[in-house]
């Protein structure tokens, strides 16, 4: 009997393409306000202190936010990763796979536990 | 065996240099290393929050160093770069419809831009600015 090889891809396209939402419309801003604006002093760095982002981490909306942002853009860019090495004909697929899609993994999960670790 | 020897083209790891269209793609491609760092730099950020006020103090400080601002800059023009071409292929990928008719290009990138504007005052809020 002949056995199919199931595609992974349908399970990890909707995060793949769920963290596109996320790295093209709030990336940037994020990037550009946490990276550049606030630590440069243009923006008062009074709205990165400790107790502001805590009361919007310890938030269930802003926790989810917190996750959200974090998982789907490690899922979106893994996925990515994984398959522009591809491109680049770094072979190695199995571990190439396991080492992508468990980082992705792995960063969710950190997330999700340091949110609810209150 | 079969007969059929068909002929393969060698194909390297650097096919996408000969052409600029190609080159462009890997470029784009290549801002998911650095989307994949911030989703890092967050995820350290929210470790040094649960740590206690000092170590969110030092993770705001490491953020200030020069190294850190000039890698957010590029990342931000990479990332901006996905941005850009990721609202201009929406039409392309998505065939959206309105009372029976397809939407036009310009109607879908638009409305696109708007929302991308809508996500950046939000964000600009929160950080006091607007």
């Amino acid at each position: 009997m002949r056995r199919y090889q199931r595609s992974h891809e349908p399970v990890v396209w909707a995060l793949f393409g769920a963290g596109g939402m996320v790295a093209a419309f709030l990336l940037p801003v994020l990037m550009l306000f946490t990276g550049v604006l606030v630590p440069l002093g243009i923006v008062d760095s009074a709205t990165l202190s400790y107790a502001r982002v805590q009361a919007f981490a310890e938030h269930w909306l802003g926790g989810l936010v917190v996750v959200g942002v974090i998982g789907l853009s490690a899922w979106h860019a893994l996925h990515r990763i994984f398959h522009s090495l591809n491109d680049l004909k770094v072979g190695a697929r199995r571990l190439r796979f396991m080492l992508c899609y468990g980082l992705a993994a792995a960063i969710t999960v950190a997330a999700g536990v340091l949110v609810l670790a209150a | 065996m079969s007969a059929r020897r068909p002929y393969h083209r060698q194909v390297t790891g650097r096919w996408w240099l000969r052409n600029p269209f190609f080159v462009r793609y890997m470029v784009r491609e290549a801002s998911s290393v650095f989307v994949l760092g911030y989703s890092l730099v967050l995820l350290r950020g929210l470790w040094a929050l649960r740590a206690g006020p000092d170590a969110y103090a030092a993770y705001l400080a490491a953020l200030q160093s020069p190294w850190a601002i000039a890698v957010h800059g590029v990342a931000l023009l990479m990332v901006g770069y996905h941005t850009v071409t990721f609202l201009s292929m929406t039409p392309r990928t998505m065939r959206l419809e309105w009372r029976g008719r397809k939407l036009a290009d310009r109607t879908i990138v638009v409305a696109e831009y708007a929302a991308l504007a809508a996500v950046c005052g939000l964000v600009a809020a929160g950080f006091g600015v607007l």
